[in-house]
């Protein structure tokens, strides 16, 4: 939601960025304010799951221009896990399994770590698991996810529940959501989303990268940005997705409109 | 020269032997002397043997070993971290000879389940040991097998009873006192059709110097039966242990197998798994975990002799230091195994410059109509992986450690007794875990 006295939580500009040499960011530019939930749709190689691994600081993208803002601080400055402590969470397309670590754990772990840079009180694990069940009500999870190894044979909707159980978990300011609906049953699809919905709040903000408009229809964006070729060439409120999703991507592409400047 | 060196060798290897007493039982001693006589005419392996290639054991050759000719005493105090809280049974033998103080059979009457020493056990379940006592691990190509038998006196025998279900393990521990002592560890397990049990085979030291073990086990699952069968080598950082296992599956039967190697200078596992019956299925999961100049190789060898057989197999290597891991993974699929389902992946983690890994997956295939899939990876730990958490804020030595420590807990997962599980994981722990320099 857009609140008057929010405040600038992301600033980006004139982002590029490449992997192996080639360029996949090609000038990026948007500004996030706290409260905002902000949809990038986009077709396959649009650049837009490049743009979420970049703001998470994946070393396999090289940023080759532009700045990147959070909170003011250089995020080019922090490393991954200095960013997660900051305040900066990437809901992965494709969470990793680690069998041999049981998710309790991996949990708990994550938790500790950003309390302890935020200050506040670490949870030992018999504190932690009634904090986690807790968490876990909001996503409709099955108690034996603490037990089984970190999303190890969890099924696609599993392992994306357990993604926004992180979220919750560690409370971001800028979360980021990529492809958070691929692969989610329609059940599934409404039990995340409305998930999301409980977490977003006055001060944080949400990135949602998709392809597909249906995801929202359960989570209302304040703007959407289409991304092209590494751009964000158009940008309008929630209606833009229901265009989208109505004339395809080739429209916004042969449209009269010159790309737009975005969240300016 | 290395003949020569050999034989020399295996002369003195076999100088205690004729101190054992035979047996009333002739079959029993024509085995005995069948394999000492096999055990003279062959050589000790080098790597000019395809089956030793990467696994150089001259060191052993220049060290003499001899059997322990009566056990030390032992205390239980002196065992006491080892015994498993779970244990429905447990055998101790100290160097090799069975030590009932410290042992704890079974033989209530709730159960017919035998769990005792071999040699007693001639008397009294001579049918049972006579069809099955070195009829799974053959010796007539393998020296140590051959040595093992011939040196036979003391061992395991566990013969669980048709259609019963054991649900707590039986536990065989043999404990290492002795430098320079050569013991020959036997065990045998029956289970008879429709009955389900787990065994533990332990090997641990109680003291740091050279010895070496050489142990054989041979399993038979009869028809509908099921065995979990952990086996964990803890053996003495300069010791030496060779081993082989064989199994039998009888019809539908099912072998779930954990190997997991720590200790020993030089370490060789073979194990053999022969689905000798229709829809038998086995899962064969191992873990080295090694460092410094240790050396632990393991070749399996899993044989869908009928149709209709499912076989699993994980097997993965942390090496550190200068040490070197060696898998030879063989999957045999005989004609006419129609139908059969077949994984294997070997999965090697390598922690330091020097460490090394040769692993082989080996795939014999003679039917046509089977599902047969087979992996290998070496390397580093995953960056995808390493991404994922320190997106969540672990540091970058803390995600090291963590996914360090999940590569070797993957398989100690796999063991069904909790205690050892538990305790083998705070070994995993302790040898995976970086601190910041």
């Amino acid at each position: 939601m857009i609140y008057p006295d929010s405040k600038v939580l992301l600033e980006v500009r004139d982002l590029h960025a490449t992997v192996n040499g080639v360029e996949i960011l090609k000038g990026i530019d948007l500004t996030v304010r706290t409260g905002e939930i902000h949809a990038i749709m986009g077709t396959n190689g649009s650049g837009k799951s490049t743009f979420a691994k970049v703001l998470a600081g994946h070393s396999a993208y090289q940023v080759t221009g532009g700045s990147i803002l959070f909170e003011g601080r250089n995020l080019f400055d922090l490393k991954p896990e200095e960013r997660a402590r900051a305040g900066v969470f990437l809901a992965f397309q494709y969470p990793v399994e680690i069998p041999g670590v049981a998710n309790s754990h991996f949990l708990r772990l994550a938790y500790n770590t950003v309390q302890a840079e935020r200050g506040r009180e670490e949870l030992d694990p018999l504190e932690f698991e009634d904090f986690v069940r807790e968490k876990m009500k909001l996503l409709e999870m099955k108690p034996d996810f603490l037990d089984r190894g970190v999303n190890e044979g969890f099924s696609g909707g599993e392992k994306k529940r357990n993604e926004i159980l992180q979220m919750a978990l560690l409370e971001p300011k800028l979360a980021i959501l990529d492809e958070t609906d691929s692969g989610l049953d329609i059940d599934a699809l409404r039990v995340v989303t409305n998930g999301v919905n409980k977490l977003a709040n006055k001060d944080n903000a949400i990135i949602l990268v998709t392809h597909y408009q249906r995801m929202l229809n359960y989570i209302t964006p304040d703007f959407v940005h289409v991304m092209q070729s590494g751009r964000i060439i158009k940008t309008g409120g929630k209606d833009l997705a229901l265009d989208l999703e109505a004339h395809g991507y080739e429209w916004v592409g042969t449209g009269k409109n010159a790309p737009a400047r975005v969240g300016a | 020269m290395d003949m020569v060196v050999g034989k020399n060798y295996l002369e003195s290897l076999l100088q205690g032997e004729p101190q054992l007493r035979p047996s009333p039982l002739s079959w029993f001693n024509n085995i005995r002397a069948s394999a000492v006589e096999r055990a003279g005419t062959l050589k000790i392996p080098t790597t000019r043997d395809e089956e030793w290639r990467f696994t150089d054991i001259s060191p052993l050759a220049k060290l003499s070993f001899q059997p322990v000719q009566e056990a030390p005493e032992v205390k239980k105090e002196d065992i006491a971290r080892f015994y498993l809280d779970e244990a429905q049974a447990t055998l101790v033998f100290v160097d090799g000879h069975y030590m009932p103080r410290l042992s704890r059979g079974s033989n209530t009457a709730s159960t017919e389940l035998v769990v005792t020493n071999l040699r007693e056990a001639l008397m009294t379940h001579p049918r049972e040991i006579e069809s099955h006592l070195g009829r799974h691990a053959a010796f007539e190509g393998k020296l140590f097998s051959a040595l093992n038998t011939a040196f036979l006196h003391d061992g395991a025998l566990v013969i669980v009873p048709r259609n019963e279900a054991i649900e707590r393990p039986v536990h065989l521990l043999f404990v290492a006192t002795q430098a320079e002592s050569a013991s020959h560890p036997r065990c045998l397990l029956i289970a008879q059709s429709g009955s389900a049990v787990t065994v533990v085979e332990d090997y641990v030291t109680l003291q740091e110097g050279a010895y070496i073990t050489n142990a054989v086990t041979e399993i038979a699952i009869e028809d509908n039966a099921q065995v979990d069968h952990t086996r964990v080598q803890r053996d003495s950082m300069n010791a030496f242990h060779i081993a082989n296992c064989a199994a039998r599956l009888g019809r539908s039967s099912r072998y779930r197998s954990v190997s997991a190697a720590f200790g020993a200078r030089i370490s060789r596992y073979d194990l053999n798994a022969v689905m000798a019956a229709e829809g038998a299925e086995c899962d064969v999961d191992g873990l080295a975990l090694i460092k410094e100049r240790q050396l632990a190789d393991t070749h399996t060898s899993i044989d869908h002799a009928k149709p209709d057989g499912t076989s699993r197999q994980l097997h993965k290597c942390i090496v550190d230091g200068a040490a070197h891991a060696v898998f030879n993974g063989k999957i045999i699929v005989r004609a006419g195994a129609q139908h059969t389902d077949s994984s294997q992946s070997s999965r090697n983690l390598l922690l330091s410059a020097r460490a090394h890994v040769d692993t082989k997956p080996q795939l014999e295939i003679f039917a046509d109509d089977v599902k047969c899939a087979h992996g290998a990876t070496v390397g580093q730990l995953d960056t995808e992986e390493l991404f994922y958490l320190k997106s969540r804020g672990l540091s970058a030595l803390g995600a090291r450690n963590l996914l360090t420590y999940a590569f070797g807990a993957e398989v100690i997962d796999r063991i069904p007794v909790a205690s050892l599980k538990r305790e083998l994981e705070r070994t995993v722990l302790e040898q995976t875990q970086r601190v910041e320099q």
